[in-house]
């Protein structure tokens, strides 16, 4: 049998936080995660803000170090291996996270020679993605702070792809994107599982894009992964006619409301 | 290997461009490291004392030289936070050696650059003579001192790994505490004694002592005409506490940040970026 490419098994993150004068409670942001995804599929977590997708991302990307639990990508186990998986992983951020006075082309330079590429061969790659993405080849050297939010997060994603990578972790990449930029980047990722068999990890808010991108859906709630399947089998297990039912009759929480409370208190 | 220096171009390739894009600002300090610096200079031209003019012209020289050094290698990190890049460094393939060398070069090349502004602004405004310093000298000192000042620049990056706020304020202190203690501008025993055995271990205090002997300062035998520089094996001792310094801080400044940054990742704090 195959090996996933992504295995997660039992895996915990926890974070102190202060309550008082010497006194800390324990956050659970990850608790008890198991899943794995196989080559080449597209597999989507979905939960409200603080359910704990960006810490799982965060963990698969030798960011974060759990607390127990095994993770295995490619082969490869964190956080023994840290080195190797970041040679196979791309990462995309909700937020696009780049020196924002220097052009698309000299931070997407600096990645490549970071990452021990060729800056020529590189820049060919670039370019030929961003014209992928639907960008014009003379924003390539403006400065990334003059550069609009959809833009800035297709030079994310160029990014995460000129190192042409085998794993894709994508952490809520078409967040505050417009419509046009959200179908540019969707069908991007569409072509890119066709062509590449890159295998996905996608968190999102976006039922339509998860239904849409991905083979199995996971939804995250306090830290747990409390149902997973396809879409269809999520709503037919909830007995619902869409994605955002089937989420609130398995999770117990509405997607939306808890995202626009989470936005409040921040 | 390839990869490696491909790495640490990596480093100069961004810094090049920021200093590039912020080339207004770059102007701004080093004007201001021009300035301060003549200003303490003159206080020596005001008391006609050329020996007193010498020793605050190599106090202020060799600290732009030593604190931007330490500065920029210290602040990178926190830079790195204020952009929200520092996740994307971390996720690289690139070892903490790598990046840090890539770092220490580009804050050398930047230090060198200020300090011959300075140099030369300093030469406008007094009329130092250099004749019979023992400038091979200086620049043997300079070169054991930068490797000691790597080091200290390591390990005051730590804190901006472990707090994004609170971290660059703790390097500015650090940086400070050194300013006071190194004997920059006046002898150490002018010091409040419970505070002059700090001066021990800064490496600055060893730089500063002998670059001076270097030019000559306090020598009887100088003049304003002619420096009595003294020779290398008069500062023999400095350089050999800088070499262990070096030797003590650079591997300890990589381990210690090795170190944070694993307990940043068990912690989660990287994630705030300021």
């Amino acid at each position: 049998m195959q090996q996933p490419a992504i295995q997660v098994r039992n895996l915990r993150k926890s974070f102190r936080k202060r309550t008082g004068f010497r006194k800390h409670s324990e956050l659970w942001a990850v608790d008890n995660v198991s899943f794995s995804v196989a080559e080449g599929e597209t597999y989507g977590l979905l939960g409200p803000n603080g359910s704990g997708k960006s810490s799982l991302i965060r963990i698969l990307s030798t960011l974060l170090i759990a607390d127990s639990g095994e993770v295995n990508l490619l082969g490869h186990s964190l956080p023994e291996q840290q080195e190797e998986v970041r040679r196979i992983i791309g990462r995309v951020s909700v937020d696009a996270a780049f020196y924002k006075k220097l052009s698309a082309r000299e931070n997407l330079l600096y990645t490549a020679l970071l990452y021990g590429q060729k800056a020529r061969e590189a820049e060919v790659r670039v370019l030929e993605i961003l014209e992928e993405l639907g960008m014009e080849n003379a924003k390539f050297s403006t400065p990334l702070e003059e550069m609009s939010r959809g833009m800035q997060q297709k030079i994310s994603i160029a990014r995460a792809l000129m190192i042409n990578p085998p794993l894709l972790l994508l952490d809520e990449p078409t967040t505050g994107l417009d419509p046009k930029s959200r179908r540019d980047v969707q069908s991007f990722l569409e072509r890119l599982r066709e062509r590449e068999g890159t295998t996905i990890l996608l968190t999102t808010h976006d039922m339509a894009e998860a239904e849409r991108l991905c083979a199995r859906i996971g939804f995250l709630a306090h830290g747990k992964l409390v149902a997973e399947g396809t879409a269809r089998a999520l709503m037919r297990r909830a007995g619902a006619d869409n994605l955002d039912d089937a989420f609130i009759a398995l999770t117990g929480e509405d997607l939306v409301a808890d995202e626009e409370l989470a936005t409040v208190g921040d | 290997m390839e990869t490696a220096m491909r790495q640490t171009w990596a480093f100069l390739f961004r810094g090049y461009h920021i200093t590039r894009r912020y080339i207004g600002w770059v102007i701004v300090f080093n004007f201001y490291a021009l300035v301060t610096s003549a200003t303490v200079a003159l206080i020596g031209v005001a008391a006609k004392d050329y020996q007193m003019t010498l020793t605050l012209v190599v106090g202020a020289l060799l600290w732009n030289y030593l604190s931007w050094l330490y500065q920029e290698i210290s602040m990178s990190i926190a830079y790195e936070r204020w952009e929200g890049t520092l996740e994307y460094t971390f996720m690289a393939p690139v070892s903490r050696s790598v990046h840090l060398l890539g770092v220490s070069l580009f804050s050398l090349l930047n230090s060198i650059v200020t300090s011959v502004i300075v140099l030369l602004g300093l030469m406008a405004f007094t009329d130092l003579n250099l004749r019979g310093a023992n400038l091979p000298g200086v620049f043997v000192v300079l070169v054991v001192s930068t490797l000691a000042f790597v080091g200290l620049g390591l390990f005051a990056a730590v804190f901006p790994v472990m707090s994004a706020e609170r971290g660059a304020e703790a390097t500015h202190i650090f940086q400070g505490s050194l300013l006071l203690v190194s004997g920059v501008y006046y002898p150490i025993d002018v010091l409040p004694g419970w505070m002059q055995p700090l001066s021990a271990i800064s490496p600055a205090t060893y730089t500063l002592s002998a670059c001076r002997k270097l030019f000559g300062v306090g020598s009887p035998a100088s003049t304003p005409e002619l420096l009595a520089g003294a020779p290398l094996s008069a500062v023999t001792h400095e350089l050999l506490i800088l070499a262990l310094m070096g030797a003590i801080l650079l591997p300890l400044g990589l381990m210690t940040f090795v170190r944070v940054e694993a307990w940043a990742k068990r912690t989660g704090k990287l994630k705030r970026t300021g």
